[in-house]
């Protein structure tokens, strides 16, 4: 039975010359994640050649820091990919601060946790919306968004914005309001309610994450698209520098929260989610599954917080020291890397970033050849690329 | 994570997806009216930043600091008379404009972070929409207007 | 009554039972999507529940532009969506209301249906074609192929029915279900086909159905997610709108052909014949309503299946079904 779903092979007799069309799935399409371009060699419906052009949202970030101070910029890089903006702010500054040498106090390493998952709960769920409506099913866009927007408004009562929170500061998160002496004395802790927010918060994803699992993942129609299109195996995967979900659905059994921690994920007790096989059926399971372990370590997280101060002692004008500093961190699309070179004055030298969508697009041509056109939107799909973060 | 791969005959997964589909049917839909009836958003949310134009001194920290540089501001200085008898006059600094670009601005929060005066506050009312765009230049009257909706920070988790 | 009055007063009233049909489904199709999605759907529209939105759409519609690319076969674009309409509307000449309400009362029922409604291939094809854009082009050879692939799957349901009926006029396919099957204790018991072993078939006919009328999961053609409306994409104004007025009209007048012929039609067990003519027409909105929420339900739950896969599943699985489902036919009617 099945084998009732699987491609049926088709002989093409030789004789039979037709030269191949070239269709640009041009830059403004409904199911490129934003404005991609694929020039496609395509013979009927097979895929002969695929040549991504991107560059279409070339913002300059890299040029940007340049004249930009650290603190400018903590307001800025989490515009990069911006659906999992803060797990983007946090490398940044881990690195100044690994540069000047402060460390975040405790209450203020278990508050950048907590909203890190948050940020991967938000992020998860918009793959979750989005990737069944590139195939064909409408419902669940609506239900995914709807849980999402529970996790984005704990995220606004705690940092005032929805999608850029900009609540990371050198040697913490943000203390207090204001600069002047009355609004010093405003605390931007976490507000009151927050702890039972999020338990009902968290108590609806994962009810969602249920009905995805009796609407999405059990749908036989789903698992005729998905199972067995785009396989990437082991090897091809860490070849060509894939991470998160995609390089531990082919079943590579890497993590940086659990390899290179930069905040207390070892005090936590989680899985990392890793499925056999590699197609786009085990990323998008990976990712379902990751909602739940989110969800279950910003539960416990909620129990350890310790209470303390919120920033450590850092002069009014920062001056970061010479030296330079590579921090990597694992975003909810992969890992998420800032290399930073400082002369020792305000403004970063050079800052680079290694995005994860860019890794994650170079396999692109290798994946998609002799692929059908439809399954070109489903493995794009799974492969959860943000064009922001490719084109920085 | 071991999933089923495999599809079976009765088809049991499109079954369980329409029977899902069916209770969504008659559950009450979360939709809000607006503009009937309005979300309060969050005490701490970025909706729009307000001047207090008596605690400001004209130190221009907030416009050097704003990344998009939308903040103009001009000023002047002013002599005033001695405080005791027989000393000498003061210049006190006096504010002329000070504008705040909604159109540039990314409600980044910098400029309100920076200042050292309690001059610059957040306030999370969001329907300032224009149809031109010169009128998102919200001058120092207007700024001082949205003072009145700065609410009370909230308590904090104990 | 005069011959041309009667005819010009059938033709009316099935314009309007098809305008009204489609907007009515059209409007059904929005509400019931929008709670299936925890949404509201339209609202303000005409009073409280947004009851003049696709009539508000219609005029919309009929006041934008009209738009031919310059590439495109200005003859072949500008036909294709009245040959379209014109096949979902002819369908509904031999669709009975009551015993005596209906147009013609062809003795070709059924097969009138199958060739009329075969029409709408032809006029996809022009419109895929004649668009002068690569995506149109693909959603046209695409629905071409999968259209004439399920015809043949709707024709076998049909001849199963048609077996057992024993004629093809849809009016003597409602009666042969009504005639008494067998008594019970002196109670007459008689029922639809679908409850005299056409299950099968009813199952095939709705599944072709689906395909026939380019919905999810077999839409393909349109596959708003890939090609951006597939064939339809050059499409606007007045010229949208025939094709969109004849997907839904189509709806209704399929489900109108499988309420006949599964469910009994304008017939329900235990009404006196007399009445027939008067509530018929009430009978059979009912039963086309229950069919036209299955396939507003079906869309909005299942994922698109891949071309390759639609021409899978009609071709070695739906067509030997259908065969064994004729044979099946021949024993019921033969044994019992």
């Amino acid at each position: 039975m099945t084998e009732l779903m699987h491609r049926s092979e088709v002989a093409v007799s030789v004789e039979l010359q037709t030269p191949d069309m070239t269709l640009n799935i041009g830059p403004q399409h409904p199911s490129t994640h934003g404005v991609l371009r694929l020039v496609a060699k395509v013979d009927g419906e097979k895929i002969t050649e695929v040549e991504p052009v991107i560059g279409y949202m070339h913002r300059g970030y890299e040029k940007l820091a340049e004249v930009r101070t650290y603190a400018q910029m903590t307001a800025l890089v989490n515009r990069i990919d911006w659906v999992s903006g803060f797990a983007s702010e946090v490398p940044f500054i881990v690195a100044v601060e690994r540069l000047t040498g402060i460390e975040a106090p405790e209450r203020a390493q278990w508050i950048r946790l907590i909203l890190t998952e948050l940020f991967r709960i938000s992020s998860h769920l918009v793959f979750m919306s989005s990737y069944p409506l590139e195939l064909g099913a409408t419902t669940p866009l609506m239900w995914a968004l709807r849980e999402r927007e529970r996790v984005l408004d704990l995220i606004e009562s705690v940092t005032g914005g929805r999608f850029h929170p900009n609540f990371n500061r050198v040697g913490g998160v943000k203390p207090a309001a204001g600069g002047g002496s009355q609004t010093k004395k405003i605390s931007q802790d976490l507000p009151a309610g927050f702890f039972d927010q999020t338990r009902a918060a968290m108590e609806k994803v994962l009810h969602v994450c249920d009905e995805l699992d009796e609407l999405v993942t059990g749908n036989e129609l789903i698992k005729a698209r998905t199972v067995g299109i785009g396989i990437i195996p082991a090897d091809k995967a860490i070849e060509f520098g894939l991470s998160g979900p995609n390089l531990r659905a082919s079943g590579v059994d890497f993590d940086l929260r659990k390899v290179e921690p930069i905040l207390p994920y070892d005090q936590v007790d989680f899985d990392v989610v890793t499925a056999q096989g590699g197609d786009c059926y085990d990323r998008y399971v990976c990712r379902l599954e990751e909602i739940r372990e989110a969800a279950k370590i910003v539960l416990q997280a909620i129990e350890k917080i310790p209470a303390g101060p919120l920033q450590a002692k850092v002069p009014r004008i920062l001056k970061v020291p010479e030296g330079q500093v590579y921090v990597r961190h694992e975003n909810p699309k992969g890992e998420f890397g800032y290399y930073i070179v400082s002369e020792g004055s305000r403004m970063p030298y050079r800052l680079k970033i290694r995005s994860t969508s860019f890794s994650n697009l170079s396999i692109l041509p290798w994946l998609l050849e002799g692929q059908l056109l439809p399954d070109l939107v489903a493995i794009m799909g799974s492969l959860d690329f943000v064009l922001g973060d490719v084109d920085r | 994570m071991a999933y089923d791969k495999g599809i079976t005959f009765p088809f049991a997964g499109i079954w369980k997806g329409m029977w899902a589909t069916l209770k969504a049917l008659f559950r009450k839909p979360p939709t809000v009216f607006y503009p009937e009836v309005k979300e309060v958003p969050a005490p701490r949310a970025r909706g729009v930043i307000s001047l207090d134009t008596d605690a400001c001194t004209v130190c221009m920290l907030c416009a050097r600091e704003c990344p998009d540089w939308c903040i103009y501001i001009e000023g002047h200085k002013e002599e005033v008379p001695p405080s005791k008898p027989g000393g000498r006059p003061r210049s006190r600094a006096k504010l002329d404009r000070f504008d705040i670009d909604f159109a540039l601005c990314m409600y980044c929060g910098i400029c309100v972070e920076v200042c050292p005066f309690d001059a610059l506050f957040w306030s999370p009312e969001y329907e300032y929409s224009e149809y031109a765009i010169s009128e998102m230049l919200h001058p120092k009257e207007r700024l001082t207007e949205w003072l009145r909706t700065v609410p009370e920070p909230p308590a904090l988790e104990s | 009554m005069n011959f041309w009055l009667l005819l010009l007063v059938e033709v009316v009233v099935i314009l309007v039972v098809m305008l009204v049909g489609a907007l009515v489904t059209i409007y059904a199709e929005l509400k019931i999507s929008a709670h299936m999605q925890s949404r509201i759907g339209p609202y303000y529209a005409g009073g409280k529940w947004g009851w003049a939105q696709p009539a508000a759409d219609g005029l919309k519609f009929m006041q934008k532009e009209d738009l031919v690319p310059a590439a495109a076969d200005h003859t072949v674009f500008r036909l294709a969506p009245y040959i379209v309409i014109m096949s979902a509307l002819a369908v509904w000449v031999v669709i009975p209301f009551g015993p005596d309400l209906v147009v013609r009362d062809l003795d070709l029922g059924v097969f009138f249906v199958l060739a009329v409604s075969s029409l709408s291939t032809l006029g996809v094809l022009m419109a895929g074609w004649a668009s002068a854009n690569k995506y149109s082009l693909l959603g046209g050879l695409r629905a071409a192929a999968q259209l004439i692939a399920y015809e043949l799957p709707l024709l076998l349901a049909v001849v199963a029915v048609v077996v057992q009926a024993g004629t093809m006029s849809l009016n003597g396919i409602v009666a042969a279900q009504a005639q008494t099957w067998f008594t019970v204790g002196g109670i007459e018991i008689s029922a639809p086909f679908l409850l005299k072993g056409q299950i099968i078939g009813f199952v095939i006919f709705m599944v072709a159905a689906v395909a026939e009328l380019s919905r999810i999961p077999f839409d393909m053609p349109i596959a708003e997610s890939e090609l951006t409306m597939g064939y339809l994409t050059e499409y606007s104004g007045i010229r949208f709108t025939m094709f969109f007025l004849g997907e839904y009209a189509s709806m209704v007048a399929i489900s109108a052909i499988a309420a006949t012929m599964y469910l009994g039609g304008y017939w329900v067990p235990g009404l006196p014949e007399s009445t027939l003519n008067a509530v018929g027409p009430f009978v059979l909105l009912a039963k086309v309503a229950f069919l036209v929420f299955l396939l507003i339900w079906f869309r909005w739950t299942w994922p698109r299946l891949r071309e390759d896969q639609l021409q899978d599943l009609a071709w070695r699985w739906l067509i030997p079904l259908g065969l064994l489902n004729i044979v099946l036919a021949g024993i019921f009617k033969v044994v019992l």
